[in-house]
């Protein structure tokens, strides 16, 4: 059979993406940048037997994909700004409860309103720290319509076998820009189906208590099992509790399941790393235009290399630490005041040597204004 | 394509169809010409105005930054479109408008094209709608970087059943206009 | 089967202060469910934040509790992903109407087939009396030391005006007559309301100078009447009990079967036609 190849915005390939990992669920209310996203669900899911609902705003419809996934169904969430701030509380629901759920935020400029209808990545630490308390929660990103497709479906595969919300965090440059998406044939990429308790009828099922590999075993709203889900500290059935002993086990056991495997869950590119005196780190659609900088300076023989993330919580430190051991000079390349860079300056052993090339008013970063950057950097004056 | 890649800027005011132009354009590139393709436009208040855009990079090689700042080739449908884009020119570049409504600038380092396109489609097919895609027949022919079979091939896909045929006409009547004038 | 093997004896016991109304708001729910011989597993019950919401930890159904005001969009997700599931969904006065009062009218809207049962004490309870939409002029709260201004909602015309095809009121003195609403209300296909008084003692008896759960009881058995009753009719201040609104209107999961069905056959011609 010959593979589906289509031209489409980035905000559809998270639909396509979706579908391909098994999604059966989506509820939304309409924001820009996001809004096509909700429109191609509307479209798709009913021809596949799955469910589209237009909730009244975004609290209920980050709400609506929890309950639902609660029956089975993978479900998600598309939003943007200030959609994002709003269902921070049921993200932390969604934490709490261990629910697998995706959330799309299609960054904007903020706060507030602010520029709805162009690019940024200022919500890097509202989707790290966004919801309230103590957490972890798994970030990713993509620069191009293929990579968007694959990493909606990492975020599913991650949901899944983490027992945990996942946000898709792009922006209004990749979610609205048209590139070829080559959807694979079902069986090319493994999609990771929930994981569901082999505990027999009648027998006492513990939702809440992991097993070795600290995965929990799921049984659906409707199922053979009947428990409950809170958004309380819970002991192993899912029942409120206060005790200090208790909420200290479940508190660790929710970071944990997520920092212990970061490696399994942190992805990333490079291109032209091992020889690079100059070390770009980047990620979202500002990659786009540091790779243009490496392949413009490749093409003139200077070692220019880029580091592009795709998982920016948890922070890949690693990774990036080994990286910046060689380069001279690190630029992260971001379209805040400064969010990532931060991240990188506490994770490599001479942040004397890493550097901010930004921008913030709406403009996509472009291919001068890195170049200015690194002229800088290198004493040559703009 | 005589070049390794083309930055195309198709601009008019909301509702003329640039925006659908610039996508059929860069489909047929990416999906029907082997080549890469990338389309951004503008968005709210901006695409609602006088002057809206929608850009298009179509390479022979991979894109990285997916925005025209300086265009090879920039259309102009309105004259708004004209004023504020036509400066953003390079030089030698290519500027393919309609006289119905666009009045020139005197000198320009860049090729200044007119084809009265408004005129031809309310005459011989009494369909103003279609100027966009009979702007694309002549953008197709004046500047040979996608085929025009390819062209046709996503005109026949993303256009609404009913409006294929009128549509397939317009774009010839495009083509015809461009063969005219050279 | 009696409405205890309905309980989930292993969390009692319940954290309802003596003389709370929510427990016989309980029995009487458990109570319908075992009338109507519902099966356990059909169930799910959500609850948002508050004394109300507590009710669904001590149910054997599924249940699940979210956050305050939020229960009918969690509901809604669970209902519509799974039609076959049965959705009740006790709610309080404030969690209803204060900050879920958009999920509320937009769930009557849509007609959905879930139950809300929206226990009315006229108080923030778990917080410690505060005043609600439901409190009332010119009672007293810890927010409201010199006398509540604020005009109060009335939970069913609210529901009945945002279309709600079911609403209906009861107090947690006529048991029995609750009972039977509930068993109506849960069986009525579509979104179904029932607003039952509901005493709090502790707060908002201890801030009205209301001496006891029973003097509270009888201010419900005194103040309210049948609807349509004579005695209403020679005092129109009395609060009617009773079932307001019952009409057949297709219900939302029924309603996306055809969108479902649409989309399918359109996908297909189009695949055909191809």
């Amino acid at each position: 059979m010959k593979k589906r190849i289509r031209f489409v915005q980035g905000n559809e390939a998270v639909v396509e993406g979706s579908l391909y990992a098994g999604a059966s669920f989506f509820a939304g209310y309409p924001i820009t940048p996001s809004t096509e996203i909700a429109e191609h669900f509307s479209v798709r899911l009913p021809q596949v037997g799955g469910k589209f609902v237009q909730m009244e705003d975004e609290l209920s419809a980050m709400c609506a994909i929890v309950g639902a996934s609660l029956t089975g169904n993978k479900s998600i969430t598309a939003t943007s700004g200030p959609g994002f701030s709003l269902k921070q509380e049921a993200l932390g629901f969604a934490v709490m409860a261990e629910i697998p759920s995706i959330i799309v935020n299609i960054q904007r400029g903020g706060p507030s309103t602010g520029n709805p209808t162009h690019g940024a990545q200022g919500d890097v630490m509202q989707a790290r720290w966004g919801t309230h308390g103590d957490h972890s929660m798994v970030v990713m990103t993509a620069s191009s319509i293929q990579d968007v497709f694959r990493v909606t479906i990492d975020a599913f595969n991650i949901a899944e076998t983490f027992r945990t919300p996942v946000i898709l965090l792009l922006d209004e440059v990749v979610g609205h820009m048209r590139e070829k998406l080559v959807i694979p044939e079902p069986g090319e990429i493994p999609i990771i189906e929930r994981l569901r308790t082999s505990v027999r009828t009648g027998v006492d099922y513990h939702p809440y208590q992991p097993r070795e590999d600290g995965r929990l075993p799921m049984s659906d709203f409707g199922g053979k099992h009947r428990y409950n889900v809170t958004g309380l500290f819970h002991d192993m059935w899912g029942f409120p509790t206060t005790k200090p002993h208790m909420v200290r086990k479940l508190l660790r056991h929710m970071v944990d399941k997520i920092e212990c495997y970061s490696n399994r869950i942190c992805q990333y590119k490079k291109y032209y790393i091992e020889d690079a005196e100059t070390l770009l780190i980047s990620y979202g659609s500002s990659a786009r235009t540091a790779m243009e900088m490496v392949s413009y300076s490749r093409k003139r023989g200077r070692k220019v290399g880029l580091l592009e993330l795709q998982t920016l919580w948890p922070f890949p430190a690693e990774v990036v630490r080994h990286s910046c051991i060689n380069p001279a000079s690190v630029v992260v390349v971001e379209m805040n005041m400064g969010q990532m860079v931060q991240q990188v300056k506490a994770a490599v052993d001479d942040p004397g040597k890493i550097y901010l090339c930004n921008r913030y008013d709406g403009e996509m970063i472009n291919f001068e204004n890195v170049k200015d950057t690194l002229r800088i950097i290198q004493g040559k004056g703009i | 394509m005589d070049r390794e890649s083309y930055r195309i800027i198709f601009s008019g005011s909301g509702g003329q169809g640039v925006i659908t132009a610039a996508i059929v354009m860069a489909e047929a590139a990416a999906l029907h010409n082997n080549l890469y393709a990338i389309q951004t436009q503008s968005y709210g208040p901006e695409a609602r105005g006088s002057a809206t855009r929608s850009d298009v990079i179509i390479s022979s090689s991979e894109i990285y930054y997916p925005k025209v700042i300086n265009p090879h080739i920039l259309v102009c449908l309105t004259q708004e479109a004209y004023t504020k884009f036509s400066d953003t020119i390079i030089a030698g570049g290519l500027i393919i408008y309609d006289p119905y409504f666009v009045k020139p600038a005197l000198s320009s380092d860049a090729v200044q094209q007119p084809y009265p396109m408004y005129d031809s489609i309310v005459s011989e097919l009494n369909a103003p709608i279609t100027l966009n895609i009979c702007m694309l027949g002549a953008f197709t022919e004046r500047t040979k970087i996608i085929s025009e079979d390819s062209m046709l091939k996503v005109i026949e896909k993303r256009m609404p059943p009913k409006f294929i045929e009128l549509n397939k006409s317009a774009f010839k009547i495009g083509v015809k206009l461009a063969k005219e004038v050279s | 089967m009696s409405f205890k093997d309905y309980i989930r004896k292993r969390f009692f016991p319940h954290i309802w202060c003596p003389g709370c109304g929510h427990g016989t708001v309980l029995h009487g729910m458990l109570s319908a469910i075992e009338e109507l011989g519902l099966d356990k597993n059909e169930i799910v019950m959500v609850s948002g934040i508050g004394c109300s919401s507590r009710v669904v930890g001590y149910v054997d159904t599924h249940t699940l509790h979210t956050l305050h005001g939020r229960a009918l969009a969690f509901a809604t997700g669970v209902k519509f992903s799974r039609p076959a599931l049965r959705c009740i969904v006790p709610m309080g006065d404030g969690d209803a109407t204060a900050i879920g009062g958009n999920h509320f009218i937009h769930a009557c809207r849509r007609n959905i087939d879930i139950t809300a049962i929206v226990m009315n004490n006229r108080i923030y309870g778990m917080t410690g009396g505060q005043y609600s939409p439901l409190t009332g002029t010119g009672a007293y709260a810890t927010t409201a030391p010199y006398s509540n201004i604020d005009y109060d909602f009335d939970i069913v015309e609210l529901a009945r005006g945002a279309g709600a095809s079911f609403v209906a009121r009861g107090t947690t003195y006529h048991t029995r007559e609750m009972i039977n609403i509930l068993k109506k209300a849960v069986m009525h296909k579509g979104f179904s309301v029932v607003e039952i008084f509901s005493q709090c003692p502790t707060y908002f008896g201890r801030k009205n100078n209301i001496k006891s759960p029973i003097e509270m009881l009888e201010w419900m058995k005194d103040k309210t009447t049948p609807i349509g009753s004579k005695a209403k009719q020679e005092n129109p201040d009395l609060i009617e009990r009773g079932v307001f609104v019952q009409n057949e209107k297709e219900e939302y999961c029924d309603r996306y079967d055809k969108v479902i069905e649409l989309a399918m056959n359109r996908a297909l011609k189009e695949k055909g036609e191809k």
